[in-house]
């Protein structure tokens, strides 16, 4: 069948198979390979990307039931700078070995900056509990959230005064 | 030796010397793609014609294959080719997975695809090649098979009974191996030992999940004779190897590249059957073939590890000192030794470690290797060492409580002294220089026993039961070719790194090496930036591509660092002597009077500025006429380097869990964990932390919740990440890491091995803390995985 819908703020229309899934679409047909399938069933969060603002799982996803739908995936998040200060955290505290899980990992992340600005380190391993990661023990991840979550509070407060906060690039 | 200047060493802060990378926390040049998910994983590599493999996998143990219909398969739109063993047999030779120094060991041959029968639920049978993936699958569903089931060896307990069913009847029997080494008169000494503790451990069969599965695309390219495969493993030149020798090729007409891997820990250097009958159609087609392991496919047929049971005597005297071990080890292997570095080797590790901490007298370890119906087994992370280290540092703690005595005082009683060295273990092992006393000290300066003893007796009293324990370990490090060379495998001990400077005064750096997210190409740089005398971001570094790096080893048994890292400084200080000799003909100045710092020449002595690397680089490459016409100018040098005193470098260190187990529910809750370990000269501290605290997750996850299980009849019955647990972020502790560091001498950097310390060490730290909680009630665990039945089980709740 025919879809149209929105992947990183493009417009894209494609004929798919009533069976190919959200991960498999992104990776096979728009050539978007930061996503990862890593398990297929729905448990290791490597195939994670946002659609019409909340994370799924691209493995559990039909590309069908998207038409219509707003698709961010690693790459136009990245492109947006809503995350470069987690990114740069990452980058800071090794929290990425060999990356598989990462993109994932930086998805599931963002929501928590998104939606959880007050979580602590134990409501940010219980957020990220749905991400495996076979290399680092999490630690590392856990701080990088943790450490954008306290530089952003810090920029909260300061920019109070000021009026309006956006969710935009804030480096 | 070890005279590399290191700001330590001149007495600076590691900030204030630059150019000094060594020893510092700098982050990985590669993490920012990894991160923005711009990395290249073998599965993003898409390459014109490119047909998709998929497998028919026996759905049996153990079966006779009576016949194969493939007609339905090739009439499934999309489908273009299928395989059976007898069609790879005629391009593909079998393999034997021994090695020689094994003394006795026996496998049976194996072939791409099997023959006539199948040894193992999983296994690859028929192969379906399609012009997508989803196609190749429903061609293997369109596959009929005729299956004659046999009956399964499954229990290794009875392996090597009469009567039982022998897997390959041309062997004789299950034995695949067996060694025993012996030291001193163990049945005297333990009989006249004040205390014999014994205990039957047992460790779970557990596999790697690495989250990128295996990955191949291999392409033959019959115009130029080329088999090109791009492959996610750790080690490139021993499969160019493997595949030109079973495909009949030359080496040079194969070429292995290997750009980013998700993950290996072992899993990706072994040869796997399915993946060169990827390489054996490819032969075949002229065209490229990929085969990309789903998570079923990766449970069934990734190398799994660990099958062992374990029956451990120690005898001590009355004042705590160790009298000796006497260790008998079993281990189910699967239907086939792996091939090349054979499945023999868990097994061999036992036997080398078990007491490794210790001074003691009297050893005797038994290991036997046996075949089962299941899926192969061999080398993952820490191999044997996270059953050597459970088994010594279960029997120690039970020691202790039977005297009535701190553990930690019995270990300080016999640890190897740190003055001792050089040592040579009961079982042959040779100790250049280790730390456990010293680490002992570190250790407790990290865990706060008397704060965490009194929570543990405030606790207790409101129906709380926490535990602490320790385990003190022995790592294998920078293998020589007593490893595998002497066996007789193509797989390298040496490794080499060419590092060159470009006109723009620009390091490229290629090297034998590999990277799988340890950050091997970050300490690279970092080397080689320290080495030559330039900013880190001016060098770059190329591994993974056969035709493009000195031959070496590749990445695994703790090897990056100290083979890799060594030849890469050996070739970056020769490149810089080369540089000033340049430098010292065109300053009209003795070169040993510069030096180059921050990419700049300077005068050694002021430290004053006199050239910079660019415009050497511009004159030697661009006006070479200008220098004197005898100058050598050759802005290239490789170096390769080997260990050569000690067949190892040994590692040391220990951990301690602290842990709250619920004897309602059996749940185990991992509070914190500290680790010291001594891996030698670290040269950067924020990787070998990460690599540390990952290792401790991936033993903590082999003790708590990862376990292959099998039925009876040999059906794996954990098939899905819901079945099969792994560790998530939720139920893992916050990991301390503190380092000793004792360099080797054998390099002028120092390093030695720090990737699977962490997982050497967890799962006995965990054993001790879970049985140190339950031992007011009577209970003690020694199976792993520790699930809440088997702890419930040992509380009588079940």
């Amino acid at each position: 069948m025919m879809i149209t819908l929105t992947v990183n703020g493009e417009r894209v229309t494609r004929h798919v198979e009533p069976r190919r899934h959200l991960i498999d679409f992104l990776r096979l047909d728009l050539g978007l390979t930061g996503s990862h399938a890593g398990c297929e069933h729905g448990v290791c969060g490597a195939c994670t990307v946002r659609v019409d603002g909340e994370i799924v799982r691209g493995c559990l996803v039909l590309a069908a039931s998207l038409d219509g739908a707003e698709v961010t995936t690693i790459e136009g998040l990245t492109d947006s700078g809503e995350v470069a200060d987690l990114q740069d955290q990452f980058v800071a505290r090794n929290a990425a070995q060999c990356g598989f899980c990462t993109p994932g990992m930086v998805m599931a992340a963002a929501d928590i900056l998104a939606h959880h600005a007050d979580a602590d380190r134990a409501a940010i391993r219980e957020h990220l509990a749905g991400n495996y990661c076979r290399c680092t023990g999490y630690q590392a991840i856990v701080e990088a959230v943790a450490a954008t979550l306290s530089e952003r509070a810090i920029h909260t407060s300061a920019d109070a005064g000021r009026g309006d906060r956006t969710r935009e690039a804030r480096r | 030796m070890n005279e590399i200047p290191t700001p330590a060493s001149i007495g600076l802060s590691r900030e204030d010397l630059p150019n000094s990378y060594i020893g510092r926390s700098v982050p990985r040049p590669s993490l920012p793609k990894l991160v923005q998910g711009r990395a290249t994983y073998t599965d993003d590599v898409v390459l014109p014609r490119m047909l998709h493999a998929a497998f028919l996998r026996s759905p049996h143990a153990h079966a006779r294959i009576l016949a194969i219909r493939i007609e339905a398969a090739l009439a499934v739109p999309g489908v273009v080719r299928v395989f059976t063993g007898a069609d790879l047999a005629k391009v593909c030779d079998p393999w034997v997975a021994v090695l020689d120094h094994l003394k006795g060991m026996k496998s049976a041959p194996q072939h791409p695809l099997p023959l006539d029968r199948a040894t193992w639920q999983g296994e690859a049978v028929v192969a379906v090649l399609a012009d997508t993936r989803a196609a190749a699958e429903d061609g293997v569903a369109a596959i009929e098979v005729d299956w004659d089931p046999l009956p399964a060896q499954t229990d290794m307990e009875t392996a090597l009974d009469a009567g039982t069913v022998v897997i390959h009847p041309e062997l004789g029997d299950n034995l695949v191996f067996t060694r025993t080494a012996t030291k001193g008169d163990v049945d005297a000494a333990f009989a006249a030992a004040h205390k014999v503790v014994e205990a039957t451990f047992v460790t779970g069969r557990h596999t790697g999940v690495t989250l990128e599965p295996r990955s191949i695309i291999a392409d033959y390219n019959r115009a130029d004779g080329m088999l090109t495969v791009h492959q996610a493993t750790q080690a490139p030149h021993m499969m160019q190897n493997v595949f030109a020798k079973h495909l009949r090729l030359e080496e040079s007409q194969v070429r292995v590249i290997c750009k980013d891997v998700g993950g290996s820990f072992g899993i990706k250097v072994h040869v796997y059957p399915d993946e060169v009958a990827v390489a054996a159609m490819a032969r075949v087609l002229g065209r490229p073939v990929k085969f990309i392991a789903d998570r079923f496919e990766s449970f069934a047929s990734d190398i799994h590890a660990r099958d062992h049971r374990i029956k451990a005597r120690m005898a001590v005297n009355a004042d705590g000192t160790i009298i000796g071990f006497d260790v008998d080890d079993l281990t189910g292997i699967g239907p086939y030794s792996v091939y090349p570095r054979t499945s023999a080797m868990e097994g061999n590790q036992v036997v080398n470690l078990v007491g490794g901490p210790y001074d003691f007298a009297h050893y005797r370890c038994t290991t036997r290797v046996v075949l089962q119906n299941k899926a192969p087994t061999c080398q993952y992370r820490a191999v044997g060492h996270p059953i050597a280290t459970a088994v010594t540092e279960g029997l120690v703690e039970m020691a202790a409580r039977e005297l009535g005595m701190d553990a930690l005082d019995l270990r300080r009683r016999n640890m190897i002294r740190d003055d001792a060295y050089p040592f040579t273990s009961p079982p042959g092992m040779r100790f250049e220089g280790l730390s456990h006393h010293a680490s002992l000290d570190k250790l407790l300066e990290m865990v706060p026993v008397a704060r965490i003893r009194a929570d543990q007796a405030e606790q207790r009293a409101i129906g709380v039961h926490r535990g602490l324990g320790f385990a003190a370990f022995i790592e294998l490090t920078n293998p020589s070719p007593f490893m595998y060379g002497i066996g007789g495998a193509r797989i390298s001990a040496q490794d080499g790194c060419t590092v060159r400077m470009d006109p723009d005064g620009s390091v490229v750096a290629s090297s034998g090496v590999t990277e799988q997210g340890q950050g091997t190409e970050a300490i690279l740089a970092q080397i080689v930036a320290h080495g030559v005398g330039v900013p880190v971001e001016r060098v770059k570094i190329i591994t993974g591509d056969t035709l493009n790096t000195p031959y070496g080893g590749g990445t695994w048994a703790c090897r990056g660092a100290g083979i890799g890292g060594e030849a890469a400084l050996q070739s970056a200080l020769a490149l810089k002597a080369q540089i000033l000799e340049v430098a010292g003909a065109m300053l009209q100045a003795a070169p040993e009077s510069l030096d180059i710092v921050m990419g700049h020449i300077t005068d050694r002595a002021s430290g004053a500025q006199r050239m910079s690397l660019h415009e050497l680089g511009r004159i030697v490459y661009f006006r070479g006429d200008t220098l004197p016409r005898d100058l050598p100018r050759e802005l290239v040098q490789t170096r390769h380097f080997i260990t050569k005193e000690y067949p190892f470098a040994f590692t040391n260190g220990i951990q301690a869990c602290w842990a709250e187990v619920d004897t309602d529910t059996g749940m185990v809750k991992l509070l914190e964990h500290w680790v010291v370990e001594d891996c030698g000269r670290v040269v950067n501290p924020l990787l070998v932390d990460e690599q540390v605290r990952g290792g401790v997750v991936q033993g903590l996850g082999g003790a708590l919740y990862e376990h292959c299980v099998y039925d009876e009849r040999g059906n794996l019955l954990t098939t899905t990440m819901a079945d099969y647990l792994v560790p998530m972020s939720a139920e893992m502790p916050d990991i301390h890491v503190g380092h000793v560091e004792t360099p080797t001498k054998e390099s002028l950097l120092g390093a030695k091995g720090a990737g699977e310390a962490g997982t050497a060490g967890a799962p006995g730290a965990l054993m001790n803390a879970i049985n140190d909680a339950l031992a007011p009630l009577g209970a003690r665990v020694l199976e792993q995985p520790f699930t809440p039945a088997r702890i419930l089980a040992a509380l009588g709740r079940i």
